[in-house]
């Protein structure tokens, strides 16, 4: 404001209005300010874009060096993950099995709670309790992932032993867990949002209807946001997917075909950890799995991710 | 007679009905008094194991072979200035691309690319964010594991949550401060500079926050661009007393972080350097529940502030 007064002062005499017209020169500066800055913002913007696409060539870059030496066909078919030994051998699934398992188990807590909790907070809490609990469930989320691992290897598991005593020292069952309460915050925020998009005259028509508050929750609220509940499941998902510190300390490190929860085996994460610690020569075969490995897991939750998104459009649109 | 049962039917309805809105209540309850009890468990259970092994000596002594002579010295340091990095990167960026999107996008086919571009990032595990910067950062640019390069990857991952807390800050402004500030003349980067951000300060400062917060528990994709674990040396310090005084060799010094060295504790085999991992955690978890405790404060009090 002092250069607008300061500007006009100085043109006074040339100008009749005085100070209350800005001169040239202070319009002309501030017009090129205005150029340079919304192109400066604009890069900043675009700065995102540039990520993904590093991103996806970096991924694609090392993947299409690994392809030339390993035939896709046996990547997808293969039921061995041996990169590193003397008869390699490279069946993702391997991994991939490993990732699903602790993340179903995840979804398998995380979903029923996370409704009960959504429509707890949305169509029951008052605004006060709402305003307490919400603030909680994003304290839980702000745990750093390497103290759940901790808690999940020496608190949780030897816990789990007690009841289940064929329990193996690293297990599937006790991440997927744990990542279910890591990732019951984001299923509660994103659920309850949709719900809450939800219009108050359907639930007002509802309860002239003589309807329960549960039945209106149950039959209104969550059919018109089912889309948005959805969307929460899928980046549920997508999250346990990508969660890697968890995984890597108390699921262990043996890839093999996952199918008791009981026992230990590597996720697609884990094993990009387990490379990423030892000495592995770069522009090894076993170094580009790490990029084989990451691209599999970009693609897995990249489609999560797309579909959640169309889904929440979807809901946005609706109301 | 068949007008009374039905009546009385009726209410055995009502009641049944009320009786399960009660039952559902308290499931969501003991639903989210479990998540709590997990939360309080976890906390516990790491100062249990940790908190008697935090001393002085703890944070100024060095990672050792032996267990007890164990500190955290080099980790926190370089947490310290990973974070300096990070911040100094993703908060303009973060601030002015939230400005962009929220002030000066056009209705077009790259904001519309832009926006689904950025809520995808948001999805896109850390892992994959140490492998980009791995081959990016590392391998192509060559510019070694160091604080730089840890600085840069996780401004990287932080960039969409303080884009989106701009984006929001900036959204709950009524249109009326926009039109007072044109109407005074201002054009529209006045307006966004002078009026529109101060106001969205606390929003965007809530953003910061969270985003820093995961930034420092952040493990993974440090693991990936290789960071050594064990380090006894401190970095070069920022300032010296000889010309130019501020010395940016730091920039390029292997380093390791707090979250690392918990990492690297816990996977050791023997029960002391497990007692210094939980010490490691107790700091940990002091420092990022802080920091969320605060961006919950602050976003409180502005909506008090507003009503």
């Amino acid at each position: 404001m002092s250069t607008l007064a300061a500007t006009g002062a100085r043109s006074e005499t040339a100008n009749p209005y005085g100070r209350l017209v800005p001169s040239r020169a202070f319009l002309m500066r501030r017009a090129i300010i205005a150029r340079v800055v919304s192109f400066v913002l604009f890069l900043a913007a675009a700065l995102s874009v540039l990520v993904t696409a590093g991103i996806v060539f970096i991924l694609l870059q090392d993947s299409v060096l690994f392809f030339q030496q390993v035939s896709i066909i046996d990547f997808l078919t293969d039921t061995e993950w041996t990169p590193v030994f003397d008869n390699p051998r490279f069946g993702i699934m391997t991994l991939v099995s490993g990732t699903l398992m602790t993340s179903l188990i995840a979804l398998a807590v995380a979903m029923p709670a996370g409704t009960v909790l959504a429509i707890y907070l949305s169509e029951f809490a008052r605004t006060r309790v709402r305003e307490i609990v919400k603030p909680l469930l994003e304290l839980l989320a702000g745990v750093p992932t390497v103290a759940f691992g901790y808690f999940a290897l020496f608190f949780l598991t030897p816990l789990f032993k007690t009841f289940i005593p064929e329990l193996a020292g690293f297990n599937l069952l006790v991440p997927g867990i744990v990542m279910g309460v890591m990732v019951l915050p984001y299923i509660v925020s994103v659920a309850e949002d949709s719900m809450r998009a939800v219009p108050d005259t359907l639930r007002e028509g509802a309860y002239a209807l003589g309807f329960t508050r549960l039945q209106t929750a149950l039959r209104v609220v969550i059919p018109g946001a089912f889309s948005g509940v959805t969307a929460a499941y899928i980046l549920g998902m997508s999250r346990a997917v990508g969660e890697t510190m968890v995984v890597a300390i108390a699921a262990g490190q043996q890839a093999r075909l996952a199918y008791n929860p009981l026992e230990g085996a590597a996720t697609i994460t884990a094993y990009i950890v387990q490379i990423s610690l030892g000495d592995v020569p770069h522009n090894s075969l076993a170094y580009l799995t790490i990029f084989a490995a990451g691209l599999t897991l970009f693609i897995i939750t990249l489609i999560f991710n797309l579909v959640a998104f169309a889904l929440r459009k979807k809901y946005r649109e609706i109301y | 007679m068949g007008a009374a049962i039905e009546t009385i039917n009726e209410q055995a309805i009502v009641k049944k009905g009320k009786r399960q809105d009660v039952r559902f209540a308290v499931i969501g309850l003991i639903v989210l008094t479990a998540a709590m009890i997990t939360l309080m468990a976890l906390v516990l259970d790491i100062m249990v194991d940790g908190v008697p092994r935090i001393s002085v000596d703890f944070l100024l002594s060095y990672p050792s072979r032996r267990p007890d002579q164990a500190g955290i010295l080099s980790a926190w340091v370089g947490s310290a200035l990973v974070m300096l990095v990070t911040a100094a990167l993703a908060v303009p960026v973060g601030v002015a691309a939230g400005i962009y999107l929220e002030e000066y996008a056009p209705k077009n086919w790259v904001t519309d690319i832009i926006e689904i571009n950025v809520t995808n990032l948001a999805g896109v595990p850390s892992i994959i964010y140490g492998l980009l910067a791995l081959g990016l950062f590392v391998q192509t640019f060559r510019l070694g594991q160091t604080i730089l390069v840890a600085g840069m990857t996780l401004a990287l991952l932080i960039l969409p949550v303080i884009m989106v807390a701009t984006r929001e800050a900036l959204r709950g402004i009524p249109i009326e401060t926009r039109e007072a500030a044109y109407g005074l003349g201002a054009d529209k980067w006045q307006a966004v500079s002078m009026y529109l951000v101060p106001i969205a300060r606390p929003g965007i400062l809530t953003g910061v926050i969270v985003g820093m917060s995961r930034a420092i528990g952040e493990t993974a994709p440090i693991i990936t661009i290789g960071a050594l674990t064990f380090i006894a040396f401190l970095p070069p310090g920022p300032v010296q007393p000889e010309f130019p005084f501020v010395n940016l060799h730091w920039l390029y010094s292997p380093f390791t972080v707090l979250p690392i060295q918990m990492f690297n504790w816990i996977s050791r085999p023997q029960a002391g350097f497990h007692v210094a991992a939980a010490a490691t955690g107790v700091i940990l978890l002091a420092m990022t529940l802080l920091m969320n405790g605060l961006a919950i404060y602050v976003r409180y009090r502005i909506r008090t502030a507003m009503q």
